[in-house]
């Protein structure tokens, strides 16, 4: 891939999607990073597939459903023991709606 | 130095006990960790409780599980009620797991001690080891040189007699690259083989747990441990496990070894030196040398870096501030978005946060057909070259990684990072079963470094790959030196 093909934007809009707050001094490194490991990746292009299924998993394998019992789930200390902020029974984070902090 | 069955006999039979054994381990770890950092906790008095619990009931007589009292370390990705669960990173620096992961259960359901947490490269991304939150794990052989990744601190561990065996995970060569610099057996099982419940999720379709040990027979016990269908895991393999240890010292019949043309691009000449001689072992055996073809060899590390950083993304999505690990505190982080994206930057390292970046882009609008389905259908011509490939042979002889252990700090472009696993991947991205052997020295600069080589075999045959490691272990003979670091003070 060559440089024209990954711009600034386009990493600052991957760490969008990717939900990373790189800062501004990072983005340019990071895309030169990003355009040598792509342009090594693009061997894959070279290699005929034609016809060929892609292969998600490893083995044969469908989807294994288990009977609908009922089991232990873990208690609500143990759900909330590592939770970063708590209110009551609750993990808090900021207000979802409008912007505002929590 | 034992290996780990030596020591269970021995504890069997009261020669010595468990207790000294963990207090051996401690004095030890006491002495050397400082400097080699493989343990980033270790369980010390958690570690002397379950030990002493063990002698009382063999003492008693009382019936006990195949591991009963071997001390046994483990990678910090693999969750453990008992201490932190890091993945040696910030962002889960306090993290403490409501449960034990299914390999853990069955360790101690047959009688091991946890005896600690081991460092690696950030959630598995690496193999050096150098990419850890807690500092650079030291190769006992030269501590001035990297132990490999990311399973680093497991290998080291084992290699610096700090435990008797250890669990790491290969998702590319985790297990087996750190093994062969560092002198010791590593193994990774057939994927779906072992469960992944409580593994920390890297590369899904790709994440295998495997042991790290001094000798053939105690990956094949701790495999015979570990082996089989979990409820909580559904992609773990139904298939029945076979004993694997009972029939281990029966020499292979007839068999043939398979050895690709491309194995042979690159490597240093210790490591070329060392698979010659594997040749020559073998055919002494009675092996038939078959030549295979892989030319998607060099291709795997594209694919890899396709379907490892896009299954990552996804599986590192969870880490978000919000129910567990770090959560920004920083004045951005004023609504939810920003939250997660303050958390994220600050909890996460550089070589995470690359293949996050790579595997989110890949993923993306307008090239998941260039790069991931191209990558998926890849993975099909690496699987089946592999089938064409095991048609003529019952295992695929080569090197583990193409170099001995290189200094810390000697390699700092990403890319030639990734390089160091270009014969490990494929074992992965095909689901097949591979194991490392120490198998030589490397004296190029001075002091020896262990190399090793790489046996595959076809998914599901453990046993003919662990019959055939281990006629080339007796055939090989340990290693001619050892460790400095493990040479007794007095």
């Amino acid at each position: 891939m060559g440089d024209a093909e990954l711009s600034i934007d386009d990493v600052r809009h991957v760490a969008k999607l990717a939900r990373l707050a790189i800062p501004e001094a990072r983005l340019a490194p990071l895309r030169s990073e990003l355009v040598a490991i792509l342009g090594h990746i693009a061997q894959l292009q070279a290699v005929n597939t034609d016809g060929l299924e892609p292969m998600a998993h490893p083995l044969p394998m469908s989807n294994r459903l288990r009977d609908d019992i009922p089991g232990t789930p873990i208690s609500l200390t143990d759900a909330l023991m590592n939770a970063p902020r708590r209110e009551l029974d609750f993990i808090a984070v900021p207000k979802v709606l409008g912007g505002e902090s929590a | 130095m034992e290996d780990l069955v030596s020591l269970r006999d021995a504890i069997a039979q009261r020669t010595t006990t468990a207790r000294a054994a963990v207090d051996g381990y401690l004095t030890r770890i006491a002495a050397a960790n400082p400097t080699i950092n493989a343990y980033h906790e270790v369980f010390v008095d958690e570690a002397r409780a379950a030990a002493d619990a063990i002698d009382t009931k063999i003492a008693s007589g009382s019936p006990t599980g195949a591991l009963a009292g071997v001390p046994i370390a483990i990678k910090d990705n693999i969750a453990t009620r008992l201490g932190r669960t890091t993945c040696s990173s910030k962002i889960l620096e306090n993290y403490r797991s409501p449960y034990n992961a299914t390999a853990i259960e069955r360790l101690t359901a047959a009688g091991a001690i946890l005896i600690g947490k081991t460092n690696l490269d950030e959630f598995a991304m690496g193999s050096s080891c150098e990419n850890c939150a807690w500092g650079a794990v030291r190769n006992p052989w030269d501590t001035t040189r990297v132990p490999g990744g990311s399973s680093g601190g497991s290998a080291a561990a084992v290699a610096g007699d700090l435990c008797a065996a250890a669990l790491g995970s290969d998702t590319g060569g985790s297990i087996r690259q750190p093994a062969s610099l560092c002198g010791i057996v590593g193994f990774k099982p057939t994927y779906g083989r072992i469960s992944r419940y409580g593994l920390v999720a890297f590369g899904s379709s790709l994440d295998q747990i495997g042991p790290l040990t001094q000798s053939v027979r105690d990956a094949a016990l701790l495999y015979e441990c570990l082996a089989g269908e979990d409820p909580l895991d559904s992609t773990s393999a139904v298939h029945a496990v076979e004993p694997v240890s009972a029939t281990l010292d029966d020499s292979p019949r007839t068999f043939r070894v398979g050895i690709p043309s491309q194995y042979r691009k690159g490597n240093s000449p210790a490591v070329d030196a060392a698979v010659e001689r594997a040749t020559d072992l073998l055919k002494g055996m009675g092996a038939t040398i078959v030549d295979v073809d892989l030319p998607m060899t060099d291709v795997g590390i594209s694919t890899y870096y396709v379907l490892a950083p896009a299954e990552a993304s996804s599986n590192l999505a969870r880490f978000d501030g919000i129910r567990y690990g770090h959560r920004s505190t920083a004045p951005g982080a004023k609504d939810l978005f920003d939250l997660y994206a303050h958390s994220r930057a600050e909890g996460f390292g550089v070589e995470v946060q690359r293949r996050i970046m790579l595997g989110t882009y890949v993923l993306s609008v307008g090239y998941y057909d260039a790069y991931y389905r191209r990558a998926l259908q890849v993975r099909r011509v690496i699987k089946q070259e592999f089938d064409a490939a095991f048609a003529k042979c019952d295992v695929i002889l080569g090197p583990t990684s193409p170099t001995a252990a290189f200094p810390i700090g000697g390699v700092t472009d990403p890319l030639a990072m990734y390089m160091c696993d270009v014969y490990t991947v494929n074992t992965n991205i095909a689901g097949i079963c591979g194991i490392s052997l120490p198998a030589g020295l490397d004296h190029a600069s001075g002091a020896p470094l262990p190399v090793g080589i790489q046996l595959q075999a076809q998914a599901f045959a453990e046993p003919t790959l662990f019959k055939i490691a281990r006629a080339f272990e007796r055939a090989s003979g340990p290693l001619p030196a050892r460790p400095p670091a493990l040479t007794p003070a007095a």
